[in-house]
């Protein structure tokens, strides 16, 4: 298999969104973008501002993927989930903390930061946000 | 030993894993009488969860009780002996998480199951001094036992984190006196490289865990004019469910002190964050006015003790995030062959 | 618009541990080259995605060049995702149709099998935005699981509904000589297969494949010399959408294949209604309807109770996947739209034998790029 690698670069400049999920939001239609970004996907104007998104979202649905892509054969099964945040933004990612069983669309949940990856001893740790139910 | 003037808890969260592993079921893998167990059942980190990941939820909890905006908190250090990166610390990353400002000091501290405290008197100072407003101290921890041995039924994994703060209205617990005794004693260590502690048996009970227990107990109580008469709770540092109740006997203090700040036959030794959990417990029942003496126990050896008073603002502030029971709560048993793929044991 | 495509080739696909990226692109090129007469063209396209991460191989269009003996000739790789082949051939299109070349060589060709199946699940993923989806651990298989999770929902409809799709891709494939997949499977197979991200079945997922395929372009000047089975390209469309279905209003609109759908039908002048049979790209079982329904061939909801009434057989009235698709024939990710033309240029030259869809005269072929986030359709017409 290739090397992977979490380049140090990239995962530092990932940190806004992944860590706290901070981002872009259309100052015009209020799309929020996880990223810098200089023009809105959505309505094409460009001015956006930094925000950062709500701390509770609700499920909209959510898969259990047995199939791993490189880097997360150890880690399966896993569930990977489809979060509407409180302003309506849509995200996805991994749904941590539960068995399937206590998923349902509807469910809330709150963003957590935890390993997403691991590549070996040596390589760097990629952390970022996961969803986790309430407590 | 002078008095603390003006350091309080002004926030305080912690964090426990879901998943729990019973101690019958690695005495039955291990061929061990499950009669005289350490403790019932200890956490376990799940696949996607360390020292850093727990650290940040801890502390997020703590940052949601105390209100105070993160940008005001000028220093976190972490205490742990099972950081995810032996050089790389641990608290710039919880920092990072809990978007905290630049202008920080962070250390990650090692002193076995006293670390975390050990971050207490760092920051108790820091705050103190007024060098600094407001600061997180964390202890946090996914231990590690060697499959077969004794401590592998109580090894487990958990955070707390205190924000420390001056002693202002609406502060939670205001700290009054802090000790620490510390000497050279060898009942548990862990070379760099090896990947599970060694102790020292016997060893590690009476001149390890009870001396320096003791001494510290008895330099705060008697150096500042106080009987255990005078403490309402008693939180120690509990490697397994005995220790800390012969402590209690040894000093005659009833159960009913003891009870509330105990922690580990749930949960396990969750080791730099143990005593700490303890005293988090506590924080969710206590009154204000209530005296409660916190005594940690690191292998290597020595104990911090720290003396605090409740305050009126812990009626309010105590609810704004998950109590210690509302974590403990989530409870997914698992096997000990999950166990040992969560805890990256299985090598080949 | 008006483009003449002769020549089409392919190669059966398989793991072809024999061959090298380049054995496969000089072999379909060549072929292709030989069925059509040409012996000299200004361009040629590559359509390949993974070469520079499997092979480590970039410069592919220079590569094609020397392994095609073609010196001093235009040469370049074309990427757009799974939609490459597509949009190498609209590449040749404009360079034809703007009168700068004479004759375009179009070659499809990627090499899976170096990798592992699970480095394949992370290479599709690589068509999603690796700032955000990729970072997260999230794959592209479980975004189609998502989003066919939602389609049950929203048309009530169950899930062995959607799973009928590869079945009439394993009809067709079943007598194709280059599909991957020469054989049947039923319904029950396929909803017996272990979930790969649930409710996706593994059998309603492609697997890493080898092949290549190829097809020239020429101007018309050119076509009236050539004596070898031609067909006409007489629209073509392409357009992007957001790259992450849930960032669109709807994320189970494919507004890009929509657009890009109604330029190629515009441009050729004709409706959805006279298309013969269709070419989809679903490496995921639910594209099919979602690809169906956003190119107005059903109505929202709809697609999959009419394959089940055989609407989309080969002897239905609007055939799809005529030898297979991406799950029967096999999916070579930057090749499939290149085997898209082809496949319909072999129908439309009456070339597809037991898989001949009887007096076809338009065909479509749809390529798509991750979940819709680009897409490019091509109208083919029987040679007048």
């Amino acid at each position: 298999m290739r090397e992977l690698s979490s380049r140090p670069p990239a995962n530092w400049r990932s940190r806004p969104f992944v860590y706290r999920l901070e981002g872009s939001r259309c100052v015009v239609c209020g799309h929020f973008h996880p990223y810098k970004r200089l023009v809105c996907r959505r309505c094409g104007s460009k001015r956006l501002d930094q925000d950062k998104l709500p701390s509770t979202g609700r499920l909209v649905n959510y898969t259990v993927v047995t199939q791993a892509q490189q880097g997360f054969e150890n880690n399966t099964p896993h569930i990977v989930g489809w979060v509407e945040m409180d302003d309506g933004t849509q995200l996805i990612g991994h749904i941590t903390d539960c068995e399937p069983e206590e998923l349902k669309p509807g469910t809330v949940l709150e963003p957590v930061v935890r390993r997403i990856r691991v590549d070996g001893e040596a390589k760097l740790i990629v952390y970022g946000v996961k969803f986790k139910p309430v407590v | 030993m002078p008095k603390i003037n003006n350091a309080a808890i002004v926030g305080y969260g912690v964090y426990i894993p879901r998943y729990r592993i019973k101690a019958e079921e690695l005495a039955r893998v291990w061929g061990k009488s499950s009669s005289d167990l350490p403790v019932k059942e200890k956490a376990v980190a799940g696949l996607d969860e360390d020292t850093v990941t727990m650290s940040a939820e801890a502390a997020r909890y703590a940052l949601m009780r105390a209100g105070v905006d993160p940008s005001k908190v000028s220093a976190v250090h972490v205490g742990t002996e099972s950081k995810p990166y032996a050089v790389k610390p641990s608290g710039t990353l919880v920092a990072e998480i809990l978007g905290l400002s630049r202008h920080i000091t962070s250390a990650d501290l090692e002193f076995a199951c006293k670390a975390g405290t050990e971050a207490i008197q760092m920051v108790t100072a820091l705050v103190e001094t007024g060098r600094i407003d407001y600061g997180l101290a964390i202890g946090a921890d996914t231990a590690q036992g060697r499959p077969g041995d004794a401590l592998e039924f109580t090894a487990a994994s958990g955070a707390a984190a205190f924000l420390i703060g001056r002693a202002d209205t609406g502060c939670i617990a205001r700290f009054e006196y802090a000790t620490s005794v510390v000497t050279d004693t060898p009942d548990f260590w862990r070379r760099s490289y090896e990947r599970y502690p060694t102790h020292a048996s016997r060893f590690t009970g009476e001149p390890a865990y009870f001396y320096h227990t003791l001494t510290a107990i008895n330099t705060i109580l008697n150096e500042n004019g106080y009987s255990t008469d005078d403490i309402d709770y008693f939180v120690f540092h509990q490697p397994n469910v005995k220790f800390p109740l012969t402590v209690a006997k040894l000093l005659s203090i009833p159960y009913s002190k003891v009870s509330p700040g105990l922690v580990s036959d749930v949960v396990g030794n969750t080791y730099a964050a143990c005593s700490m959990l303890g005293l988090a417990k506590v924080l969710d029942t206590a009154s204000p006015g209530q005296r409660i003496l916190m005594t940690s126990y690191g292998s290597g050896a020595g104990s911090d003790s720290f003396l605090l008073t409740v305050c009126d603002g812990i009626v309010e502030k105590r609810d704004k995030a998950p109590s210690f029971q509302q974590l403990l709560n989530r409870n997914k048993q698992i096997d000990y062959a999950i166990y040992l793929k969560y805890r990256d044991k299985i090598r080949v | 618009m008006k483009a003449f495509l002769c020549g089409g080739a392919v190669l059966k696909v398989d793991e072809h541990w024999d061959k090298s990226l380049p054995n496969l692109l000089a072999e379909a090129g060549l072929k292709a080259l030989d069925s059509s007469g040409i012996s000299y063209v200004d361009h040629v396209y590559v359509a390949n995605v993974y070469g520079e991460v499997l092979q480590e191989q970039a410069n592919l269009g220079s590569l094609l060049a020397e392994e095609l003996g073609l010196r001093g000739v235009a040469a370049s790789r074309v990427e757009a995702g799974g939609a490459s082949g597509l949009a190498a051939v609209y590449a040749g299109c404009l360079a034809v149709s703007s009168g700068l070349a004479n004759a375009v060589l179009v070659v499809g060709a990627e090499k899976m099998s170096d990798g592992t199946v699970e480095e394949a699940v992370s290479l599709l993923t690589m068509e999603e935005r690796q700032d955000y989806v990729g970072y997260l651990g999230v794959s592209q298989l479980a975004e189609a699981a998502l989003l066919y999770k939602e389609y049950v929902k929203r048309y009530r409809i169950s899930n062995d509904d959607v799973a009928y799709f590869p079945v009439i891709s394993h009809e067709n494939s079943s007598t194709a000589p280059h599909a991957q997949y020469q054989f049947k499977i039923s319904l029950e197979t396929v909803i017996n297969s272990p979930y790969v991200a649930e409710p996706l079945h593994r059998l309603e997922t492609t697997s890493p494949s080898d092949g290549a395929a190829a097809i020239l372009i020429v101007s018309q000047e050119l076509a009236r010399r050539v004596k070898e089975p031609k067909c006409l390209l007489t629209g073509i469309g392409s357009a992007s959408d957001l790259m992450t279905a849930f960032d669109r209003e709807d994320p189970l609109e494919m507004r890009g294949l929509a657009d890009a759908g109604k330029r190629a039908l515009e441009m050729a002048g004709i409706k959805a209604s006279d298309v013969d049979f269709l070419e989809l790209h679903d490496p995921y079982s639910i594209l099919a309807p979602l690809s169906l329904e956003a190119l107005g061939i059903a109505e929202k909801g709809q697609a999959c109770l009419q394959a089940r009434k055989g609407r989309f057989s080969l002897s239905g009235e609007k055939p799809i996947n005529t030898f297979g698709g991406l799950k029967g024939r096999g999916y070579p990710v930057g090749a499939s739209g290149v085997y898209a033309v082809v496949e319909a240029f072999m129908q439309l030259t009456d070339n597809a034998s037991k898989n001949q869809v009887p007096g076809a005269d338009v065909g479509l072929v749809e390529s798509l790029s991750g979940l819709g986030s680009y897409a490019g359709v091509a109208v083919l017409e029987r040679m007048r």
